[in-house]
C-alpha cells in the first residue's frame, strides 16, 4: 500500500517536473562533445559543468561522448560525430594542417605536463645520460622530446610509446614519457617512489606546448557563435567550481570512470584533479583563461613545422577566435 | 585508664587479611594470565604462520600450473615459426587447434609486424577466440582504430625479447573478464641474426584463478589477494579493489607507509610474515605472502589479528570468569576464617575490656581450637585469675597495714598521754608559770618534756629528745622519762640524775638508740636554778630587762650512748622575772620549701619580742612563728618548747615583785 503510494508521487513529480523541463528542453541546443582521452579528471571541469547545470544554464543539452585510444577526439570531430572536442595544440595543428577546418575556441591549459622519466638505477641523472639510451615517446607527442634532445645534441633510440608505461616498468626501456598528472603518479603506484626517479619536465626545460584546448569546426563557430561561447563559458565555470569543491568534483569523475568500467582509482584521479588547477589557471601567469597567445601559437606551429609534423600552417586569426573564452 | 578504641573497618583484621591475601592472589593470577596469553598468542602466531605460508605456497603452485600448461601451445608455435614460413590457411588452421586443444585458453593471434607476412598487409593478426557458447569465432586484429603494436600484449615481448605476461585486463569483447595473454617472440633467424616477425598469444581468463583465490579463507574473516607485478589487485575480498587499486595506491588512500613498503618487497618477489596497521575497517592484520615467480604476481593472505586471536580471547574470557568465581570464593574463605579468627578474639576484648574496668569475675569465653587464639584467652584467663589473687592479696596487706596504722595511732596518743598535759599544771602556786607544748610529726616521734615538784619548793623539769623515731623511740622515751621521774625523787642533783639515767639506758641497750636531755631543778624560794646536760640544745635566757642569753652548759654525753659518760651540775640564779626557754631540735631545724632552717637567730628574735609574754603567750608566740616560715613544709620532726617564768616567792601572797 505505502509502496503504491510512493509509486504514485513519484509518478506525479515525474510528470509535473518532466513536463516543465521538456518544455525547457526544447528551447535547448542538443550538443555532443568529446574528450580526448577516457574519462578521468584531466576533464573533471566539463563533467561538473554537465553535473551542475552549467550547460543547461548557458542554452545547451551537452551529451559527453567517451573518448580513449579506440575512440580519437580529432577523428569524432573531422566525421561530425562529435561537434565539440578537446585536443591538444599540436593535435589541433595537425587536425587543421591535414584540412580539417577547425578551430580553437579556447585554450583551457596554458602549460604543458609532458615529461620524461627514467630510472636512477639505470644511471640517468641528468640530460647527457639519456646519451644512446631507449626512450619511449608517444607519436603525438614527440615534437618536444626531440628538441630537447636536439637542445643536448643526444642521439636517442626513440620508440613508440604504448599505452601502458609496463615497459618502462620492466625494463624494457630505459626513459619513457609521461604526463605529471597521470603515468608519472601510475609509476608511483607501481612501487616506485619519487626518489628512485629522475624527471625532465619539458615546460620547466623551455618546450612549454600548451595542451588541452576546446576545439570545433569553423561551420558550426559560424553558425553557433553563442552556444561556442556558452560551452566555453560553461566549461571555464565548471573548472572554477572544481577547484573549489575538490571531493565533490572527484565523486563526478568517479560516476563516469565506473560507467566506463576503467582500472583506475580515486587515489589516482584526485592526484589527477590536485595537479590540473597549476595547468589551468598558471599562478602568476595573467593570461585570462581560454586565451592561446599568438606567440605561443607561432612557436609551437613552427615547431611541428620544422620536426614535418605539418607541412601547412594557417594563420593565428583563422586557428583561435578569442571571441568565446572572453569575459 | 585509657579505653582501647574499637578498630575501623578498614583496620579490622578481616579486611587486612582478604585486602592482602586478594592483592597477592590477583597479582599471581595476573602474571600467570599475562604470561599464559603471550605464550598462547605466540603460539597461535606459528601456528597461523605455518598455516598461511601452507596456504600461499598451495596457491603459488596452483597459479603457476595453470600458467605454465598454457605457455605450452604458444611456445611451440612460436619456435615452430621461428623457423619457416607458413601460409595464412595453415596458420589459421594451427591456431585454431591450440584453442581447441587447451580449454584455459580463451583466446589467440599470431601478430605479425607491419608487411612480415603480407607485403600489403600493415596489420596482419589472425586471431581465434572461444564465443559464449563454447564455439570457436576466427576473426582478425588491426587496423586504423586498433593499433596493436601499441598494445602491451605485442610491445613487451617484442622489446624484451622474451615471452611475456602481459598485466592482466579486463576484456570489452569477452564479457568483462578479468584476462591474461602469454605473449612469445617469434623471429627470422634467415639472415643469420635474428630479427623480430611477430608473437604468437594466448589470453587466458582469470576468473576462475580469481574466483578460486577470492573464496579461500582463513580463521573466519581472513582472506587472500593476488596482487600483479605492479601491485595491482587481481583478487581481493572487495571486487570493487580488483584491477582499479593497487597495493599503493591503498597505501597512500590510507596513508600507510609501511604498506607501501610491504607492497614493494612483494612486487619484488620478497615473502613475508608481517602485521600491518590501520587497513580501512578490518584494524590489525596479519599478511603471509610469497611471490608467483612465473609471472612476478605475489600471493598474499591477510588474517585480522581480532580473527585470530577469537579463540584466544574466547578461553581467555573462561578463565577470567573462572578467575572471578575463584576470587568470590577466596574471598568467602577469607571472610570465613578471619571471622572465625576475629570473633573469639572480639569476645576477648570485650572480656579484657571488663577485666580493665575491675570486674575480674567475668568468665571468658570457651574457645575449643588450640591454636593461638585459644592461648591467648587461656593466657587471659590466667592472668585474670593472678590479678583476683594479687587483688585479694593486697586487701589483706592493706587491712594489715592499716591495723598497724591504728595501732601505731593508739601508741602515739599514749605516749602523748605521759607527757603533762594540763596547763596550768599547779594553779595554786604563784611563784612560777610554766608552758609546753609538743608538735608531733607524722610518725611516732621521740620529743618528751616533765615537769613535776621534788618537795613543796623544789620543781624539777626536763626536755629531751631520742634520736630515732616510731614506736622504738616512743618506748625508749617512755623508759627515759620514766628512770628520770623516779631516780630524781631520789637524787636532786641534776647530773647525778643523768648519771644514772644514763646507767640505766645503756644497760641492755641493744637497739643502740639514745636521747639528748636538759634537766633542772629550780629552787623556787631562792630562784637558784640547778641543772645539767646531755647533749641537747642550750636553753635560752630571757632576763626582765630585755637581755637574753643562752645558757652555758656543762659539757656531757648524750644518754644511752656511753656508759662511762660524766655529767656535771652549774647553777644561776633566776631573777623574778627571767624566763626560760626550752625547745628541741624540731624548732631550729625546722625546714621551709626552699630548704632553709628557721635556725637560732629567728628564735632568739621571737625571744626579744615576746620578753614580756606570759610562758604560754612566748611558746605560742615562737611556736607560731615557726609555722609561718615552714609555709606548709611537711613538718620531718616533732616540735617541742617549755617555757618557765620565774616570779618570786612573794608572788605567792600578793603578786608584787621583789629582787633577791
Amino acid at each position: 500500500m505505502l509502496n503504491r503510494l510512493i509509486s504514485a508521487g513519484v509518478l506525479l513529480l515525474a510528470l509535473l517536473f518532466g513536463a516543465g523541463s521538456g518544455a525547457f528542453a526544447a528551447d535547448l541546443l542538443p550538443l555532443r562533445f568529446i574528450p580526448q582521452w577516457s574519462p578521468q579528471s584531466q576533464f573533471a571541469g566539463y563533467y561538473v559543468a554537465l553535473a551542475k547545470g552549467y550547460y543547461e544554464q548557458h542554452g545547451l543539452a551537452v551529451t559527453i561522448l567517451k573518448g580513449g585510444p579506440d575512440a580519437p577526439a580529432s577523428e569524432a570531430l573531422a566525421s561530425g560525430e562529435a561537434d565539440v572536442a578537446t585536443l591538444f595544440l599540436s593535435s589541433g595543428l595537425q587536425l587543421r594542417a591535414r584540412g580539417v577546418p577547425v578551430v580553437n575556441v579556447a585554450q583551457m591549459v596554458q602549460r604543458s605536463a609532458l615529461m620524461l622519466v627514467a630510472k636512477k638505477s639505470k644511471g640517468i641523472l641528468a640530460p647527457q645520460d639519456l646519451e644512446g639510451k631507449r626512450v619511449s615517446l608517444w607519436d603525438d607527442f614527440a615534437v618536444q622530446p626531440r628538441a630537447f634532445f636536439r637542445r643536448h645534441g643526444l642521439y636517442v633510440d626513440v620508440i613508440p610509446q604504448g599505452y601502458t608505461l609496463n615497459l618502462f616498468l620492466m625494463d624494457g626501456v630505459d626513459a619513457a614519457s609521461a604526463m605529471y598528472y597521470n603515468e608519472y603518479h601510475t609509476l608511483l603506484n607501481a612501487g616506485l617512489d619519487p626518489e628512485e626517479l629522475t624527471t625532465f619536465h619539458l615546460a620547466d626545460l623551455g618546450f612549454n606546448f600548451p595542451e588541452d584546448g576546446i576545439y570545433c569546426l569553423a561551420q558550426t563557430l559560424a553558425e553557433y557563435p553563442e552556444a561556442m561561447r556558452g560551452f566555453v563559458q560553461a566549461s571555464l565555470e565548471g573548472w572554477r567550481d572544481v577547484f573549489r569543491h575538490p571531493e565533490e568534483a572527484l565523486d563526478i569523475v568517479m560516476g563516469h570512470v565506473r560507467a566506463a568500467n576503467l582500472p583506475t582509482n580515486r587515489v589516482h584521479q584526485k592526484w589527477m584533479l590536485d595537479q590540473m588547477a597549476p595547468l589551468i589557471f598558471p599562478p602568476g601567469d595573467d593570461t585570462p583563461p581560454g586565451f592561446l597567445e599568438q606567440d605561443t601559437y607561432r612557436t609551437v606551429a613552427a615547431d611541428l613545422f620544422e620536426a614535418e609534423i605539418i607541412n601547412d600552417t594557417v594563420p593565428y586569426r583563422i586557428f583561435y577566435d578569442p571571441r568565446p573564452s572572453a569575459r | 585508664m585509657t579505653p582501647v578504641p574499637a578498630p575501623g573497618k578498614a583496620n579490622g583484621l578481616a579486611f587486612r587479611m582478604a585486602l592482602f591475601i586478594l592483592t597477592s592472589t590477583t597479582l599471581i593470577f595476573g602474571v600467570a594470565f599475562g604470561y599464559n596469553y603471550v605464550y598462547s598468542r605466540d603460539l597461535m602466531l606459528k601456528n597461523v604462520r605455518e598455516n598461511a605460508t601452507h596456504l600461499t605456497q598451495a596457491l603459488v603452485r596452483r597459479i603457476e600450473g595453470k600458467l605454465i600448461s598454457v605457455e605450452q601451445m604458444p611456445r611451440y608455435l612460436a619456435r615452430h615459426l621461428d623457423n619457416r614460413n607458413v601460409t595464412r590457411h595453415s596458420l589459421g588452421v594451427m591456431i585454431e587447434n591450440m584453442v581447441a586443444a587447451n580449454r584455459d585458453i580463451y583466446g589467440s593471434t599470431v601478430a605479425f609486424e607491419p608487411y612480415a607476412l603480407d607485403p600489403e598487409a600493415r596489420y596482419f593478426a589472425p586471431y581465434v577466440y572461444r564465443n559464449e557458447i563454447g564455439g570457436l569465432v576466427a576473426t582478425h586484429l588491426g587496423g586504423d582504430h586498433y593499433n596493436y603494436f601499441l598494445w602491451d600484449w605485442y610491445r613487451l615481448p617484442r622489446y624484451l625479447d622474451r615471452p611475456v605476461w602481459s598485466e592482466p585486463y579486463f576484456d570489452e569483447g569477452g564479457g568483462n573478464a578479468l584476462m591474461a595473454t602469454y605473449s612469445h617472440p617469434f623471429y627470422d633467424l634467415s639472415s643469420g641474426r635474428p630479427s623480430f616477425r611477430g608473437v604468437v598469444t594466448a589470453d587466458v581468463s582469470l576468473e576462475e584463478l580469481k574466483a578460486a583465490i577470492g573464496s579461500v579463507s582463513l580463521y573466519q574473516s581472513g582472506y587472500t589477494v593476488l596482487i600483479s607485478r605492479t601491485g595491482r589487485f587481481l583478487a581481493h575480498r572487495d571486487p570493487d579493489r580488483i584491477m582499479r587499486d593497487s597495493i599503493f595506491s591503498l597505501a597512500e588512500a590510507l596513508n600507510l607507509p609501511a604498506l607501501r613498503r610491504v607492497g614493494k618487497d612483494m612486487i619484488q618477489g620478497k615473502e613475508g610474515f608481517l602485521r600491518i596497521d590501520g587497513l580501512d575497517g578490518e584494524g590489525r592484520v596479519w599478511l603471509c605472502f610469497a611471490p608467483v615467480p612465473a609471472i612476478g604476481w605475489s600471493v598474499g593472505v591477510v588474517i585480522p589479528e581480532q580473527a585470530l586471536y577469537a579463540d584466544i580471547l574466547a578461553l581467555n574470557h573462561t578463565v577470567l570468569l573462572i578467575g572471578a568465581a575463584g576470587f568470590t570464593l577466596l574471598l568467602v574463605v577469607v571472610v570465613g576464617i578471619s571471622r572465625s579468627i576475629t570473633r573469639p578474639l572480639k569476645s576477648l576484648v570485650g572480656a579484657t575490656s571488663e577485666i580493665a574496668h575491675g570486674n575480674l569475675d567475668i568468665s571468658l569465653p570457651k574457645i575449643a581450637v588450640r591454636d593461638e587464639v585459644g592461648q591467648l584467652s587461656q593466657s587471659v584467663d590466667e592472668m585474670r585469675l593472678a590479678l583476683k589473687e594479687y587483688i585479694s592479696h593486697l586487701t589483706e596487706t592493706t587491712k594489715a597495714r592499716e591495723r598497724i596504722e591504728s595501732e601505731l595511732k593508739i601508741a602515739r596518743s599514749i605516749q602523748m598521754n605521759f607527757l603533762p598535759k594540763r596547763f596550768p599544771p599547779f594553779p595554786e602556786r604563784r611563784e612560777f608559770d610554766i608552758f609546753a607544748v609538743l608538735e608531733p610529726a607524722k610518725q611516732v616521734g621521740g620529743d618528751l618534756y616533765d615537769f613535776f615538784f621534788l618537795d613543796e619548793d623544789h620543781l624539777f623539769f626536763s626536755i629531751g629528745d631520742v634520736s630515732d623515731k616510731g614506736v622504738p623511740a616512743a618506748l625508749f622515751m617512755a623508759v627515759t622519762k620514766t628512770l628520770m621521774k623516779g631516780i630524781a625523787e631520789q637524787n636532786r642533783d641534776p647530773a647525778e640524775v643523768l648519771d644514772r639515767v644514763n646507767g640505766e639506758l645503756c644497760h641492755g641497750n641493744e637497739s643502740s638508740m639514745f636521747v639528748t636531755l636538759f634537766c633542772a631543778v629550780l629552787d623556787l624560794r631562792s630562784g637558784r636554778l640547778c641543772y645539767s646536760n646531755a647533749g641537747h640544745n642550750p636553753p635560752l635566757v630571757l632576763h626582765r630587762d630585755g637581755s637574753q642569753k643562752w645558757l652555758a652548759l656543762p659539757p656531757g654525753l648524750v644518754l644511752g650512748g656511753m656508759e662511762e659518760a660524766v655529767y656535771q651540775s652549774r647553777e644561776l640564779v633566776m631573777a623574778p622575772g627571767d624566763k626560760l626557754l626550752l625547745y628541741t631540735d624540731g624548732v631550729t631545724e625546722a625546714m621551709n620549701p626552699e630548704g632553709a632552717f628557721y635556725s637560732e637567730a629567728r628564735l632568739l628574735a621571737q625571744a626579744q619580742e615576746g620578753v614580756a609574754d606570759s610562758a604560754e603567750s612566748l611558746v605560742a608566740r615562737v611556736m607560731a612563728s615557726v609555722r609561718r616560715f615552714s609555709a606548709g613544709a611537711a613538718q620531718s620532726d616533732d616540735i617541742t618548747l617549755l617555757a618557765l617564768s620565774y616570779k618570786g616567792t612573794h608572788a605567792s601572797g600578793g603578786g608584787g615583785t621583789s629582787v633577791i
